[in-house]
């Protein structure tokens, strides 16, 4: 793969990263400073604010792009560590095979999850 | 090609770690492995355990006590450090290394004065900017009853 | 006046031997104005006969005797015995070379990677290349671009301190990824894509994370971490289609008519004549 794409792919992804995650961490970390999208009062991590924000398109469509970027980003990441280590080449083709399927895999499992929750907190 | 010969002379992984006395960019750049590393791995677990959500409330119950207690606590903190120092850290790099902020060429005249010392006041804020957000987020965690 | 004891702590290799290498401490008495190389030479034309390492100009210009002194990657020319303030003085070769003998390296794989990014100028016209019959057209302003990575004399402390040269086989190290930017930064030059298609692979600038150490130990403040970066920064910009294009410089003619400047006087008449 050019490294060069790759690159540049991780440094945008990660730059998206760096607002999703920070709203994110904002939301379930900084709550009792600022006090975001925890509707239902008590803990970010209730039920019930779970429910509350996983019923709208927003968060949705947020955690998905999160779970995206923050794959590309940190997968990238993880393959250019590797890869300094200086395995040969057969290692080094199948460890870009093995990222792409686990990061394809994890974010189906993670899209299908915030799927499932939208559904489910619209249906209930 | 010439033919490489000789006793091997290599620090291999050593040299991320020592490689001699090193600057303050030298330790950022140690520190932002080990922090995106760690957030990494995290963050694949975090996958898995936030997913049980789309399952109803017994089975994200179920997930929230598994992580719950203060050992897990002690280490969701440390995750929000590493990634209040891995994006400001990311900041300054992203502006060293495509906005410029290396300074453009010049004449060197010693004592040198080289990009490191051009760009420091940016390594120092992003320091700064670390530090208020792992304290914001250490006063959530520890002392206003948040998580 | 006092004299001061000091210990060299030498690596050694000797490959017809069989062993692995091994330190040896020399005594040393340090001379004002002392430099390392200074000490080496003492060492070789007394104790030691046999000590071997690279060296030429002994003034900082030739990049012959980079070593690995008191854990950092410097030139022995360069380095005076009493600013490192410490009795014992390890040297060794530069790390992440192979060992070819005691101190000397081989540089091998740095000059291989130094010669695939292109380091001369490309242009269209070989013809005037070879045989130049008028100058390319740059201004000081435009020189200054470049000016900074063209005094590398090609030591290799660089490639020694980088953390990634340390592990990485197929990185080209911050001395021929700076080299490259020297010369894509030269107005007369028209290389830039030829470069930028070997650069996009894993000879490029994209394992370099900023740790600086480059910048840090170059003797000559040629600061290839800033190379790399500007390099990256190009080549990110070029393939989205965001870098000016720039035709490499035109020559130009010599000028034929000269005119004296008006504040500039006559030159005297010379009183010596030619018989």
């Amino acid at each position: 793969m050019r490294d060069q794409r790759l690159w540049t792919w991780q440094i945008a992804a990660g730059g998206l990263v760096l607002l999703l995650l920070g709203a994110h961490m904002t939301v379930m970390h900084l709550d009792a400073l600022v006090g975001a999208f925890n509707p239902a009062g008590g803990r970010p991590i209730d039920w019930a604010n779970v429910v509350a924000r996983g019923r709208t398109v927003t968060f949705f469509v947020g955690y998905v792009l999160l779970l995206g970027a923050a794959l590309v980003h940190g997968l990238i990441g993880l393959r250019g560590i590797l890869l300094e280590l200086g395995p040969p080449a057969d290692l080094g083709r199948a460890l870009n095979g093995l990222l792409l399927v686990a990061g394809a895999g994890l974010f189906v499992l993670g899209t299908w999850a915030a799927w499932a929750s939208f559904l489910l907190s619209r249906g209930s | 090609m010439i033919e490489n010969a000789g006793h091997p002379n290599r620090l291999g992984v050593k040299g991320w770690v020592v490689g001699g006395r090193w600057g303050l960019e030298r330790y950022l750049y140690t520190l932002h492995r080990v922090t995106g590393l760690g957030l990494l791995a995290y963050f694949l677990l975090h996958i898995f355990v936030t997913s049980s959500r789309a399952l109803g409330r017994a089975a994200w119950q179920r997930s929230m006590q598994a992580v719950a207690g203060p050992l897990f606590e002690l280490g969701e903190y440390l995750v929000f450090a590493a990634f209040a120092f891995h994006a400001a850290n990311g900041i300054r790099l992203v502006l060293v290394e495509l906005f410029g902020a290396v300074g453009p060429a010049i004449e060197p005249v010693y004592p040198y004065r080289t990009s490191l010392d051009v760009q420091r006041p940016l390594a120092i804020a992003a320091l700064l900017l670390a530090a208020v957000v792992a304290v914001l987020g250490g006063l959530d965690f520890f002392l206003l009853g948040g998580e | 006046m006092a004299t001061t004891e000091v210990v060299l702590r030498i690596r050694r290799f000797d490959p017809s031997s069989g062993g692995p290498p091994r330190w040896e401490d020399v005594p040393v008495s340090l001379a004002p104005g002392m430099t390392v190389l200074d000490a080496l030479r003492w060492i070789k034309e007394g104790p030691s006969p046999t000590l071997t390492w690279r060296s030429s100009c002994r003034m900082g210009v030739c990049g012959s005797c980079g070593m690995f002194i008191n854990g950092r990657p410097r030139l022995a020319c360069n380095t005076q015995m009493a600013d490192l303030h410490s009795t014992i003085v390890s040297v060794a070769p530069l790390p992440d070379f192979p060992i070819i003998r005691d101190l000397v390296p081989d540089l091998a794989r740095m000059f291989d990677s130094h010669a695939a990014l292109a380091p001369y100028l490309i242009r269209g016209d070989r013809e005037e290349q070879e045989r130049p019959t008028r100058e390319y057209r740059q201004t000081p302003e435009e020189m200054e671009r470049y000016l900074q990575f063209s005094y590398c004399i090609k030591c290799g402390c660089c490639l020694s301190a980088c953390p990634t040269y340390a592990t990485d086989p197929a990185y080209s190290g911050p001395m021929p990824l700076a080299q490259a930017q020297r010369y894509n930064a030269d107005g007369r030059d028209g290389g830039f894509a030829a470069r930028a298609a070997v650069l996009a692979g894993s000879r490029g600038p994209w394992r370099c994370h900023y740790a600086g150490e480059c910048s840090r130990v170059c003797p000559k403040g040629v600061d290839p971490a800033r190379a790399i970066q500007l390099l990256r920064r190009d080549l990110v910009l070029g393939a989205l289609g965001l870098r000016r294009l720039r035709r490499p410089a035109p020559v130009v003619e010599a000028p034929r008519e000269t005119r004296r400047r008006p504040d500039i006087p006559e030159a005297p008449t010379p009183s010596v004549t030619r018989v």
